[in-house]
């Protein structure tokens, strides 16, 4: 096969890159810039896309003797994921930056150029798995080791896409195994650190970043019923769940600590309550991708579709994960009119609009929901959007 | 076939100059010392320099040899700016053009961040030249001793062309200010009568020629205004410290002797070969538009802008077929930015982006240009499928 191997700079594309090229396959490395300004970015290893990143990529490119180049996609990065940052905070919901990094920059701009450029796969460190069943449909799974599993941010990947990943990581049983294979190669990378934070806020400063971008907008901390205690500086700043900084003046009147439970940007109010209000039992929302054959396709339920979309379908059991590193959860999905919706089978804490739910039958992932409404489980009328 | 179509970029070292440089370099010696190893390699190194200096017309004291041309460039613009503000002025003002090479524009850059000086920019015209009003205008606007001098390049290295730098130190030199030519690209292939034009400093590199990559030459004629130096530990002419490249500079001017001996043979072939090239890559795909000057311009340059594609994108394909060649703008951590020339001559940053610079050398053949052409069209085309797919605002082919 020919195949475009991405190359970040980190361990796990070197390694996937060195062993696609140990079993025959034609690989080109290429090394994504979706910084206008790498300079601002060489901060340690915290990023992902730095001056030395390129450099390290470029060094592994090398000694396997396949050529290198660097694509430039800061263009779409800054719309596409930065950009759409900044707006899910205004709008009061959570993002993950990286999730969309995978949905609109390696996997949508990088896998159609490299289709259009001849190859047949693209070739990435993710830990994860693709299987081709019996038709011929690829299906998405998680890795051999679940504790570096990485198919929750993979879950946007629709079918087509899943059909031209390939992750040989995906069986490899440790990080560790990586490392050593890394060292053994000779690769200059075998112990950089895992990137982590969002890359485009080298600082780590979230908030800083958001402030800069959204300035000060001052509004009201709520309780359920309505009655302000307190006061914000931008309604960005709060993450549903969160319980630290809010700056109440005074106690709540049974005493518990209180949480963010909503954020409502258009009131510039946030809404807090006890620590059980956090509990879901259910969560929506009408963004929804399959990466692979959907679920009545796939014969776990029935449904109806309109114009090739399935826009309703019987429940059916799954698990549904909402973190990246988060456990996942016995649930009842179904979609009703164009609306994906998750019942839990025990409630759920800490679930925020904007965030992906990924649903998985087994090891594979089904495919995912942005989440744009929640129900708490101790008040069902109070539903978050 | 590999196909190198990248001269501009470095060209490759001639077997005798290989065999003069390795034979200079099995030489032990530090042209400093005072025993006779080292005034061996004293006697190389200066025999050198006069011979590069003889070349351009010059006094070989006013040769100064540098790692390169970059180096020669911040030399001259910054130990000019120390020299001035040592004199009083306090913000020397340099004249240049957007269109200059990034060690000019990032050394003014630098210079302007650090409060140590500014810059006026002259405007160019649609092929990247000099506007002499422009410049006219910006000789007035200061006191004449304000203004630490004019610094432009002779040939451009993406487009190609010349600038009229007969007229340009004319003007320079009827305020009194003096004038610094970026000639690296255009030394070896054009001739410079740098004492007639009466210019005070110039930059030269050896790797351009078929010398090695590591030295260069600053010339900084008799006449020429005060530099500081910048780097200190003993040095040549108080100019540059380090010790001195006794071996590089040997090969230099052999390949400097061998560049001038050869040019007016030489340049005759290389304009074919560009002309062949250039007619070629225009009337085999559409939307191909020659970049720079018709006919002022650098024999073995070729500058196109592709509509509807990425510059990149068309190197890795020609790469792919073994074709060399460059985008022709500079690189950030090996990311393509649109060319700060082309946006000077008034492109679009779009139109900016299509840019490929191709640049034949001594030994490129006619097969090797007509398989350029044979393969161009559709290189083309792929580029602009997968420009599509790749660019912002495209719904993704496999997205659902």
């Amino acid at each position: 096969m020919k195949v475009l191997a991405a190359m970040s700079g980190g361990v796990d594309s070197a390694v996937a890159a060195a062993r696609a090229v140990d079993e025959g396959h034609d690989v080109v490395g290429v090394h994504l810039a979706l910084s206008r300004m790498p300079g601002t970015l060489r901060t340690g290893s915290r990023g992902c896309c730095t001056i030395e990143d390129s450099m390290d990529a470029r060094r592994v490119a090398g000694q396997l003797g396949i050529p290198f180049y660097v694509w430039d996609f800061s263009d779409r990065f800054k719309a596409d994921v930065v950009d759409n940052f900044i707006e899910e905070y205004r709008e009061g919901r959570t993002p993950n930056p990286c999730l969309r990094c995978n949905e609109k920059i390696k996997f949508e701009a990088v896998l159609d150029r490299a289709m259009a450029l001849g190859f047949d796969k693209v070739v990435t460190g993710h830990y994860a798995e693709v299987h081709i069943d019996d038709d011929g449909n690829p299906q998405l799974h998680r890795s051999a080791e679940w504790a570096k599993d990485q198919s929750y941010v993979l879950g946007v990947l629709t079918t087509e896409q899943v059909r031209h990943c390939y992750f040989p990581l995906g069986q490899t049983p440790s990080k560790d195994e990586v490392r050593a294979e890394a060292d053994r190669r000779g690769f200059s990378v075998a112990s950089k650190p895992d990137s982590h934070d969002i890359c485009f806020i080298p600082d780590g400063d979230t908030q800083g970043f958001l402030d800069d971008k959204l300035g000060v907008e001052p509004g009201e901390i709520v309780d359920r019923d309505g009655a302000v205690v307190g006061s914000h500086e931008g309604t960005h700043r709060y993450t549903v769940g969160q319980r630290k900084g809010l700056q109440i003046g005074y106690p709540a009147e049974d005493g518990k600590p209180r949480y963010v439970l909503d954020i409502r940007p258009v009131s510039k109010e946030v809404v807090v309550g006890p620590k059980e209000a956090l509990d879901t039992i259910e969560l929506s929302g009408s963004r929804i991708s399959f990466a692979g054959i959907d679920p009545v396709a796939s014969g776990l339920s029935s449904g109806l579709y309109d114009a090739g979309v399935l826009v309703s379908c019987e429940p059916f059991g799954c698990e549904v994960q909402v973190r990246a590193h988060g456990d996942s959860y016995p649930a009842t999905a179904w979609i009703d009119a164009g609306h994906l919706r998750v019942r839990v089978v025990d409630p759920i804490s800490g679930v925020a609009p904007g965030q992906s739910a990924v649903l998985y039958v087994g090891t594979r992932v089904l495919g995912q929901v942005t989440i744009d409404h929640t129900v708490s489980a101790d008040q069902e009328s109070l539903s978050r959007a | 076939m590999s196909v190198y179509l990248d001269h501009a970029a470095t060209t490759p070292m001639p077997a005798e100059i290989r065999d003069t440089y390795a034979q200079a370099l099995a030489r032990v010696g530090n042209p400093s010392s005072i025993h006779q190893a080292g005034q061996d390699a004293r006697a190389h190194l200066e025999s050198a320099r006069a011979e590069i200096a003889g070349l351009l017309g010059l006094d070989p004291m006013e040769l100064i040899f540098t790692s390169g041309g970059t180096e020669s460039t911040n030399t001259w613009i910054k130990g000019r700016t120390f020299a001035m503000r040592q004199a009083g002025v306090d913000t020397p003002v340099w004249i240049s053009t957007a269109a200059e090479h990034h060690a000019t524009l990032d050394a003014l850059q630098w210079l302007e961040t650090h409060g140590l000086a500014r810059t006026h920019w002259v405007d160019v015209d649609r092929w990247g030249v000099c506007d002499l009003g422009s410049l006219e205008a910006a000789l007035d606007a200061y006191p004449a001793a304000d203004i630490a001098g004019v610094t432009t390049l002779v040939g451009n290295n993406e487009v190609g062309s010349i600038q009229p730098v007969e007229d340009i130190a004319a003007l320079a030199a009827s305020r009194g200010v003096s004038v610094h030519l970026d000639a690296i690209q255009a030394f070896g292939h054009r001739e410079l009568p740098l004492r007639q034009w009466g210019v005070h400093a110039v930059s030269l590199s050896a790797h351009k020629i078929g010398g090695p990559v590591g030295i260069g030459g600053l010339v900084v004629t008799r006449n020429a205004p005060a530099i500081e130096g910048l780097h200190h530990g003993g040095g040549q002419q108080l100019h540059r410290s380090g010790t001195l490249d006794a071996a590089g500079a040997v090969a230099f001017a052999r390949a400097a002797q061998f560049a001038e001996s050869t040019r007016v043979q030489r340049e005759a072939r290389l304009a074919e070969l560009s002309v062949r090239l250039r007619d070629g890559l225009v009337a085999t795909a559409d939307g191909v538009h020659p970049s720079g000057h018709p006919t002022e311009r650098l024999d073995h340059i070729v500058h196109v802008t592709v509509e509807g594609v990425e510059g990149d994108v068309l190197l890795y394909l020609l790469d792919a077929q073994g074709i060399r060649v460059s985008t022709g703008s500079a690189c950030q951590a090996g990311v393509p930015e649109p060319s700060h020339v082309l946006l000077a001559m008034g492109f679009s940053e779009d139109a900016a982006r299509g840019a490929l610079r191709f640049s034949v050398g001594f030994e490129t053949t006619e097969a090797e240009i007509d398989r350029v052409l044979e393969i161009f069209a559709d290189v083309v085309s792929s580029a602009r499928e997968a420009g599509m797919a790749g660019s912002a605002g495209s719904i993704g082919a496999l997205a659902q």
